[in-house]
């Protein structure tokens, strides 16, 4: 299929804030590399941030192929305001019950995102997706096992999840902040839009943290964090990214 | 991966056998000389079981506090291809945790327990992961040279007499040596990359290089106590035949790189076939090991945070009715 120019930036902006998203939270649960509260839960934080920031990279990699610089570039040296990551991925990993919580919502987003993609009329798309759902599955396993474990489990574990709940949550709808660009994506059948998805979403957590003994924010309260998808971040993202890209940007000759 | 066998040497060696049943002790011992391995419900003499506990156990915190030095760079990895390496060769360390944790569990001790040990500092864990890793080189040195290390070791003792152990090396082993080619190929593109690379690495190796001279321990002074632990198949080799066999496979390969080692001694005498070096301070290594080197507050810090941190999760698996199992070995 042809693309106009102005339908080819709108399929890159949308691009963008799927990859950047999974690269901040992969690295963000790459984090918990020899932290974690059973050597059996960083292997599992290290497993999952493997498959996102490998995601991420595989969609990097489309970019290119649409003109965009390489990976390791786009990546490794674009400043914070080129990001288009929602602000749920920024924030720093701070105790395991925030960590889990933030993947659980995260995770069924991305899941359902990636299986309306597979239907995808941007064939690289569709095919990644169809790749990749498979992957997410077992990260939406992860999160909904432990979920339901640490809500059930005691008061002080129901305590902390609540908390992490109340935490999150609305960070969490800030992913389904709309670009501008849903119309025109729909029209061309990429995406159907953070409307529906967002709908899909609210149908697959809201059993999930009813039956963890968890209690869903009221939707009076419900205020969704946006911005990351128009370039507005967190104080957060700026030293992650400087980080990042600390050894990649010593010496622009090198290859690592 | 895990260094040194740091063995006591100055327990008296009858003491190993003291109120051991003669006939038993006979039989145990024929068995591993027919080559069998010893199972976890066999019987087997106090001190060998405590060996291997304390050896066992020193090798799964030198995997969890070995992540800490390589997994600050996760962050910091230059590109993805290494990014996606470094993460998973770490979470490989993690994975020999694991399975070493279980291996000791197998002769009585349980993980909490152990874990409890390191943040007590009862138990020891690898003296040269209370170094930094200051620069994007020292993580390839490490990967490359300090996994090389811990390779000769651990194919070493994974001929030794406990099957548990021996079948956890074995697949330990297999994963180490794609660390290994990661490090390499890591120290490689640094070797032979820009200016500002190849000092990099350079520093790097002579920032470890006695580090890695200290990693398979001091001479063993030949006593009736090794000799027995040999007898066992606890101890495999001395610690300076390890150390031989790390400088005859990779001394040649450091050079070939063009890099420099830091110690103008170091050559193989041609007649003994030994390698002469500076002996590396000894003195050092003593004082590092008990807990003043460079990062072992630090180490013991963030492994105590994790304990501390993460004791909610763990109360949160924790049934009523739940009853402790040891492992399967």
């Amino acid at each position: 299929m042809n693309y106009s120019d102005k339908q080819l930036n709108e399929i890159k902006e949308f691009l963008y804030k799927i990859a950047d998203d999974q690269l901040i939270i992969g690295h963000r649960n790459s984090e918990w590399t020899g932290l974690g509260p059973l050597v059996e839960e960083d292997i599992a934080f290290s497993s999952i941030a493997q498959d996102k920031i490998g995601q991420s990279q595989h969609i990097y990699e489309i970019l290119h192929t649409l003109g965009e610089a390489d990976a390791d570039t786009i990546a490794f040296t674009r400043p914070a305001a080129e990001f288009n990551c929602s602000h749920l991925t920024e924030y720093p990993i701070g105790e395991y019950d925030f960590s889990l919580m933030r993947n659980f919502l995260f995770n069924h987003a991305e899941q359902i995102r990636f299986e309306m993609l597979s239907e995808s009329s941007f064939e690289p798309l569709a095919n990644l997706a169809k790749k990749y759902r498979g992957e997410i599955k077992y990260h939406t396993m992860h999160s909904d096992t432990w979920i339901n474990q640490l809500g059930r489990a005691n008061d002080e574990s129901n305590t902390r999840m609540q908390k992490a709940l109340n935490e999150t949550f609305n960070l969490a709808l800030g992913i389904f902040e709309e670009s501008g660009n849903e119309e025109s994506l729909k029209k061309m059948n990429i995406f159907a839009g953070e409307n529906i998805l967002q709908e899909k979403w609210i149908e697959s957590v809201t059993p999930r943290i009813k039956a963890a003994n968890l209690i869903l924010p009221d939707k009076s309260n419900w205020k969704p964090v946006y911005g990351g998808r128009k370039g507005n971040h967190t104080e957060y993202l700026e030293p992650l990214l400087n980080e990042m890209g600390e050894v990649f940007r010593l010496d622009p000759r090198a290859e690592w | 991966m895990y260094g040194n066998t740091y063995i006591e040497l100055s327990d008296k060696a009858k003491s190993l056998l003291e109120g051991e049943d003669p006939q038993k002790l006979a039989e145990f011992e024929a068995r591993i000389a027919a080559g069998e391995k010893i199972e976890p419900k066999d019987w087997m003499p106090k001190a060998y079981r405590k060996q291997l506990i304390r050896m066992i156990e020193q090798h799964a915190h030198s995997e969890i506090v070995g992540a800490l030095p390589e997994g600050t760079w996760i962050t910091r990895a230059p590109g993805f291809r290494r990014k996606l390496a470094l993460m998973a060769k770490v979470q490989d360390e993690v994975g020999h945790a694991q399975l070493l944790y279980s291996a000791a569990e197998t002769l009585g001790k349980t993980r909490e327990n152990m874990l409890n040990d390191l943040i007590n500092g009862k138990s020891k864990y690898s003296n040269v992961f209370n170094y930094p890793a200051l620069t994007w080189a020292d993580t390839a040195i490490i990967s490359w040279l300090i996994d090389a290390g811990a390779i000769i070791n651990q194919v070493t003792n994974s001929k030794g007499s406990y099957g548990p152990y021996c079948r956890a090396l074995e697949r330990i082993c297999s994963e180490e040596s794609f660390h290994l080619k990661y490090g390499h190929d890591n120290v490689v593109f640094l070797a032979t990359g820009t200016p500002q690379q190849r000092e990099m690495v350079q520093e790097a190796l002579n920032r470890w290089w006695q580090p890695i001279m200290h990693f398979h321990g001091p001479p063993d002074k030949i006593s009736d106590h090794t000799e027995i632990l040999m007898r066992w198949k606890v101890k495999m080799a001395t610690n300076d035949d390890m150390r031989e066999r790390f400088l005859d496979e990779y001394v040649p390969k450091i050079w070939d790189l063009g890099l420099t080692i830091p110690d103008q001694k170091l050559k193989k005498n041609e007649k003994t076939g030994k390698w002469e070096y500076t002996e590396p301070d000894w003195e050092e290594f003593k004082r590092v090991i008990n807990g003043d080197g460079p990062c072992n507050k630090e180490r013991l810090q963030v492994r105590r945070w994790a304990v501390e941190r993460g004791a909610w999760v763990r109360r949160a698996l924790i049934k009523a009715d739940s009853k402790y199992t040891v492992p399967l070995a």
